[in-house]
């Protein structure tokens, strides 16, 4: 499994390197309770990982040098470019959830509106609930026969799908329930970038003769790209590394037959090394998700000095 | 798939009939302080009643443990001075933890081991033979059904016995019947009257939106039964050959399938939705392949007062298949000996009765199950235990959870009728075999 930490892009003070200097070993000291941490828990697994992508284990330990036969493999096998394919639907379908908490973020910043904290509770909540507890409930909103959600379509004339059983709807089903959940944290991060844009500015533009709508577009949405992008890059990330909530939500093979259709990256690595004990083949994927995410990642930087204000 | 099974617990084994043979044992090992040995040998000597050792028991289900610790202060009076750890982890996680643990030779020294995964365990060395404690006679084999014992042996080396057992039978709501004006089955019912009670069923209370039966994904309470009933195997006697490209085994299959296809039974994504189970304790299924161990489940629900069991219906021939877990020793134990003396100790009779007595497992012992059959007033628990005399051994082979998953991936698309059980069989025992080739 990968996992990234990021910093929001700061421009460096000037100055710094000589800071460093001067104060010889007393800052790496004060940050090696991090860097020994980050070394020994991600570090060293990603480099291990990397090493065994290169070997075949067997069932109880004992790895043998394969070279890149994991690869060779992996790059044949009809699941992996599955689990890609469904791994972005997903993706695609979260990052529909950025705008809405744009929209969001900015009507709860308007100025005066009531109730305003009881409604950041209330949309923050399901960020904080256990994602167990949230699939067992959705688990039962979305059976075909029982659930809340079909007897609302059938109330408007629709007979709505076997969402969790049906190839196709099955991803669907986990990503907006991925989407519902990851909209109070995003609202958070952009509800904390509004705050940053001086109301000065809303000012002027009302003595100009902005309507909100127009506000919205020319003043909010430009000032809180940094933000917008922040929340971007962690969606993706843990979109990339979508798991716990499939699994919880539509179970393992053994109960429902859509699973072998429905793999995301991260359960297809989970069924290869901790189901089928194939732990080098498992690493290899565990690579390429790395790879992937990283590449998208980098993209995103390179992308962001098109459409990110930088004040 | 659900392998589960539920044992009770045991007493002191000097006091019963067995004493004479164990004390001439103990006698015989001299009380030569230091513990026993075995492994290659294949000798076993019981240690000695001061021997001191802390020893881990690994299991996973946590409604046992009350029997369990009965168990152990039966040993402990037995063998003061071995201290038994009971480590329980959730039978999800439980063979992953395993395998990790097997990995790094940190297994404990007695655990629970089930049929899909013990020749795995076996023929890599992680667990010790029985040998020595057969020949010594402290577990006697006819003692428990063979079809148990066969599931525990791998190439004529015996690694355990079973301490429970369970077998399939059809849970019935007796009420659904009565609704429907459906006489209730008799014990020696065949698959067409099973079919055609079904098929009345689903179609007269059709708009209470209640089926029949709930067909399955599980192999173990459904299909796995009817290929046996019709002639055909899941896989050869010796673990090499897959069965599912036979006619026989085609006609098991048939039979799930044509109750889904003629609506007897939910689909297989109303199946995946609700749980059979779930359907059935919810009072709209009206007949259920279960488990012996559904019993608390069923003897819990809202339904319980309306629930009777029946044999399974006979095929070409009447069978279910049998499953039992067993305590196995860690060939890489520090305390082996120890180990060895509790697995011996809770093969008995007296602690197989006590875990029967107290849980709602079957114990494996044969004549410790009356218990059980009484444990649900009315209910005709009994039929599970007759069961043993038709029941057929759990199919297993050295990497069961290999082609368990192919079964899981493949079989659905027979069960939902998007293609025909033949070519799903036949493409199924191909990937099976190339599976089973590379078990060496």
């Amino acid at each position: 499994m990968t996992t990234e930490t990021l910093h929001p892009p700061k421009a460096a003070a000037p100055g710094r390197p000589k800071l460093l200097k001067r104060d010889g070993a007393w800052p790496w000291l004060f940050v090696s309770p991090l860097l020994l941490g980050i070394a020994v828990f991600f570090l060293w697994p990603i480099i291990q990982t990397a090493y065994f992508s290169l070997t075949t284990w067997g069932v109880f330990g004992g790895s043998t040098f394969t070279g890149v036969a994991n690869y060779v493999r992996l790059f044949a096998d009809p699941q992996l470019y599955l689990a890609l394919g469904n791994t972005l639907l997903y993706t695609g379908i979260v990052l529909l959830g950025v705008p809405l908490a744009v929209w969001f973020a900015s009507l709860l910043n308007t100025p005066g509106l009531r109730f305003a904290s009881f409604y950041r509770v209330l949309f923050f909540l399901p960020y904080v609930a256990m994602p167990t507890a949230i699939a067992m409930v959705w688990r039962i909103i979305f059976n075909g026969d029982f659930g809340i959600l079909n007897y609302l379509l059938r109330g408007i004339g629709i007979q709505g799908p076997y969402w969790i059983s049906t190839p196709g709807f099955a991803m669907v089903a986990v990503a907006i329930v991925g989407l519902w959940s990851s909209l109070g944290f995003s609202m958070i991060i952009l509800g904390a970038g509004l705050k940053n844009i001086p109301a000065e500015l809303y000012e002027a533009a009302e003595l100009d003769g902005a309507k909100p709508w127009r506000q919205f577009r020319s003043v909010t949405v430009p000032l809180l790209t940094p933000s917008i992008f922040f929340v971007l890059i962690i969606t993706i990330i843990g979109s990339f590394q979508l798991f716990d909530l499939q699994y919880a939500i539509l179970g393992s093979p053994a109960t429902n037959p859509v699973i072998p259709r429905s793999l995301s990256l991260v359960y297809f690595f989970y069924q290869q090394g901790f189901v089928s004990n194939d732990k080098g083949y498992a690493a290899a994927i565990a690579m390429i998700i790395f790879v992937v995410i990283g590449i998208v990642t980098l993209v995103q930087f390179r992308l962001q000095k098109k459409w990110v204000s930088n004040d | 798939m659900h392998i589960s099974s539920r044992p009770g617990s045991a007493r002191r084994r000097l006091s019963l009939g067995v004493a004479a043979a164990v004390g001439v044992a103990l006698l015989a090992s001299g009380c030569s302080a230091s513990s026993s040995n075995t492994g290659s040998s294949g000798t076993y000597e019981a240690p000695s009643k001061d021997t001191k050792a802390e020893l881990t028991y690994g299991v996973w289900d946590q409604t046992q443990v009350k029997a369990i610790k009965a168990n152990l202060a039966g040993f402990n009076k037995e063998y003061p001075n071995i201290k038994v750890n009971v480590n329980v982890t959730p039978y999800d996680s439980y063979f992953t933890k395993l395998q990790t643990e097997a990995s790094s030779n940190t297994l404990p020294d007695l655990f629970w081991l089930n049929g899909p995964n013990f020749q795995l365990y076996a023929s890599n060395g992680k667990v010790e033979p029985i040998t020595g404690e057969v020949k010594s006679g402290d577990i006697t084999l006819s003692n428990y059904s063979s079809a148990l014992d066969d599931l525990y042996s791998l190439d004529g080396v015996q690694y355990g016995v079973p301490k429970d057992f369970d077998t399939i039978g059809v849970w019935v709501n007796k009420a659904l019947f009565e609704q429907a004006g459906v006489d209730l089955p008799k014990a020696d019912w065949t698959w067409s009257d099973f079919q055609t009670a079904a098929a009345t069923i689903s179609s007269k209370l059709k708009g209470k939106g209640i089926y029949g039966v709930a067909g399955g994904m599980d192999g173990q309470t459904t299909y796995y039964n009817t290929i046996a009933q019709s002639g055909g195997d899941v896989i050869n006697a010796d673990g090499t050959k897959s069965g599912y490209d036979s006619a026989a085994t085609k006609k098991g299959l048939e039979f799930w399938t044509q109750l889904i296809e003629s609506g007897s039974s939910p689909t297989i994504q109303q199946l995946t939705d609700t749980s059979a189970d779930q359907w059935f304790t919810s009072g709209k299924v009206a007949m259920f392949w279960g488990g012996s161990w559904a019993r608390t489940e069923v003897g819990d629900s809202s339904i319980a007062k309306d629930v009777q069991v029946y044999p399974l219906p006979k095929g070409e021939k009447q069978a279910t298949v049998i499953h039992g877990v067993s305590n196995v020793v860690a060939a890489g134990s520090k305390n082996k000996a120890a180990a060895q003396a509790l697995q011996v100790y809770l093969a008995s009779k007296e602690a197989q009765k006590q875990q029967g007595d107290m849980g709602a497992v079957i114990p494996a012992y044969t004549g410790t199950q009356t218990a059980f059959a009484k444990s649900q007033p009315g209910v005709d628990l009994q039929v599970f235990l007759d069961a043993v005399d038709y029941a057929v051994p759990f199919p297993v082979s050295k990497n069961t959870a290999a082609w368990n998953a192919l079964e899981g991936s493949e079989l659905p698309a027979a069960f939902s009728g998007s293609k025909p059980v033949a070519t799903v069989a036949d493409d199924l025992a191909s990937q099976m075999n190339a599976l089973l080739a590379k078990e060496k």
